[in-house]
């Protein structure tokens, strides 16, 4: 799964670092960062705070150039705004005079894409995620969970064969994440999406992943990579209780623990 | 969750009867002012008076009413045009922004009704110098608003437009606009209020025709049931005009959040909510 073969690669971060510069001063969000993600792999991106992690998704999209280093993506250098991707930010960022049908269209319609597939392919996903009977609902109506849900079905409607998540979960309860957790790994299993997930839970990185990049502090560089040693059907409470699963945790938090000097 | 018509009725009712209550205080202070001979009744007219002469001199109000409606509607129309364009190409370009606004501003600051005799010397008595009085009031709130609604688009809603690739026209007519529109109707509305006050204003200027000219008259031959008679029409345009555009934004906006909340105005154009 660790794609050795970089013509492989989904994608392909090579040395890349970012520099802010402001009036006076300049920041280094990442200062030398290089990973391989295999198709079909679904890799966690932890660290601590502020330690560039968005800024990395970013930089695969195209929304973001690197100050030095490249980002190739199925096989293409990385040169501006990215169409073959999905993205799936914190926030759902729906359109709220929009139904969360109509929500998930707005990528079609944006693509041009022929409606009638485009419907078919939407109802499909409302199905897979649960949304079934919401589809008319308005985004203020929707709970935060179903917002997020409409923001994945938007962001698979394409069927882009490289999905980006930043935080996806962040603003939800406990419970309804480990849902969502369930339910993401339940349509990556069924897609077969190249997944690059960022997210502040060591469970959920763990959960979902074959594996976890943790970053340090900024300027971030890649701490360690671990490899998630755990089934690919994953029930949760199960995987939960497993022992590779809380070495792996524990070893994450550990990493964690040095990196931001807490514990 | 929507009202059933008997409580959509039961609803306009329980918004409207403060206000309803208050304009009817107002009247009866009027007529008490009046009739106690307070003031003289040739300085202010008693209501039952105006009204009587509201009633007889309806034709002849009815005409020049529609005169003043009709340079608003038009100045206004031309003003919303106008400062739509003139936000979007603000918002595009950093270069006109940068250049414009500071001239806006001038232009806002400078008195209208100093400048409107100007226009009567360039245009002459017709309705054009007096459509250019409304537009000129009427403009700036519109750029304003247009601006801030095409500005508060969320950074990552733009983002992903990035991504889906629609390209600017798209982005724009898809998320960009039909985000704005909430703030361009707070504009607008402001907008029709000044747009009544620019007609009125070009009319004083030089006219022989609306109800601006009507006042005017009615105050030159002191003749003040005419002149009260004047301004209550003036005021029902300007509050049927805007009561339209809240009647619009609600149709065509009926997700907006803001209309949750209800607002005086709403009273007319729908019960509850």
């Amino acid at each position: 799964m660790t794609g050795t073969l970089n013509a492989t690669a989904a994608v392909e971060i090579d040395n890349v670092a970012v520099r802010f510069h402001s009036k006076r001063t300049e920041v280094t969000a990442i200062e030398q960062v290089s990973l391989d993600v295999a198709p079909g792999e679904f890799v966690s991106i932890v660290g601590p705070s502020g330690c560039g992690k968005s800024t990395l998704l970013k930089l695969v999209s195209g929304l973001l150039k690197p100050s030095a280093g490249s980002v190739t993506l199925l096989g293409e250098q990385v040169r501006g705004p990215r169409h073959d991707i999905g993205f799936v930010f914190q926030r759902a960022a729906l359109l709220e005079w929009r139904s969360a049908r109509k929500n998930i269209l707005l990528q079609a319609e944006m693509r041009g894409m022929n409606s009638a597939e485009a419907g078919k392919r939407a109802d499909e996903l409302i199905e897979m995620t649960g949304l079934s009977g919401f589809e008319n609902a308005l985004p203020h109506e929707l709970s935060g969970g179903m917002q997020q849900r409409v923001a994945l079905c938007r962001a698979l409607l394409h069927q882009p064969r490289v999905l980006l998540m930043d935080e996806p979960f962040g603003a939800l309860d406990a419970l309804t994440r480990e849902q969502m957790n369930v339910e993401l790994h339940r349509v990556w299993r069924e897609t077969g999406t190249t997944v690059l997930l960022v997210t502040h839970s060591i469970a959920e990185s763990v959960y979902l992943a074959n594996r976890v990049i943790v970053l340090t502090q900024r300027p971030a560089v890649v701490k360690e990579v671990i490899e998630v040693d755990l089934p690919d059907e994953r029930d949760y409470s199960a995987t939960m209780a497993r022992p590779e699963f809380a070495t792996a945790t524990a070893h994450i938090r550990d990493l964690l623990g040095a990196v931001t000097g807490h514990d | 969750m929507k009202p059933v018509s008997g409580d959509r009725w039961r609803g306009v009712a329980e918004r409207s009867w403060r206000p309803a209550a208050l304009l009817a205080a107002c009247l009866v202070i009027w007529h008490l002012i009046t009739v106690t001979g307070l003031v003289e009744a040739y300085l202010v007219p008693s209501p039952g008076k105006t009204f009587d002469l509201l009633v007889d001199k309806w034709s002849y109000l009815w005409g020049h009413t529609w005169v003043t409606t009709y340079e608003t509607i038009l100045g206004f129309v031309v003003a919303g045009v106008l400062g739509v364009l003139m936000a979007v190409a603000m918002v595009y370009s950093r270069t006109i922004e940068s250049t414009a606004y500071p001239v806006l501003l001038f232009a806002q600051v400078i008195p209208k009704i100093a400048i409107a005799p100007l226009f009567v010397v360039w245009l002459g008595f017709g309705f054009e110098p007096k459509v250019v009085v409304a537009v000129l009031m009427a403009f700036f709130p519109v750029v304003i608003s247009t601006v801030t609604g095409l500005k508060s688009v969320d950074a990552e809603m733009l983002e992903l437009a990035a991504t889906m690739g629609g390209g600017p026209v798209k982005t724009f007519a898809k998320i960009r606009f039909p985000a704005a529109l909430p703030h361009l109707f707070a504009g607008l509305k402001v907008a029709i209020t000044l747009a009544v006050t620019g007609a009125v204003v070009g009319e004083f200027v030089g006219s022989n025709e609306g109800l601006g000219y009507v006042i005017l008259q009615a105050n030159g031959n002191m003749d003040t049931p005419m002149l009260f008679a004047g301004l209550i029409v003036i005021s029902v345009v300007g509050i049927l005009l805007f009561l339209l555009l809240e009647l619009a934004e609600q149709l065509m906006l009926p997700w907006h959040s803001s209309r949750r909340g209800a607002a005086v105005t709403t009273l007319l154009a729908k019960g509850g909510s």
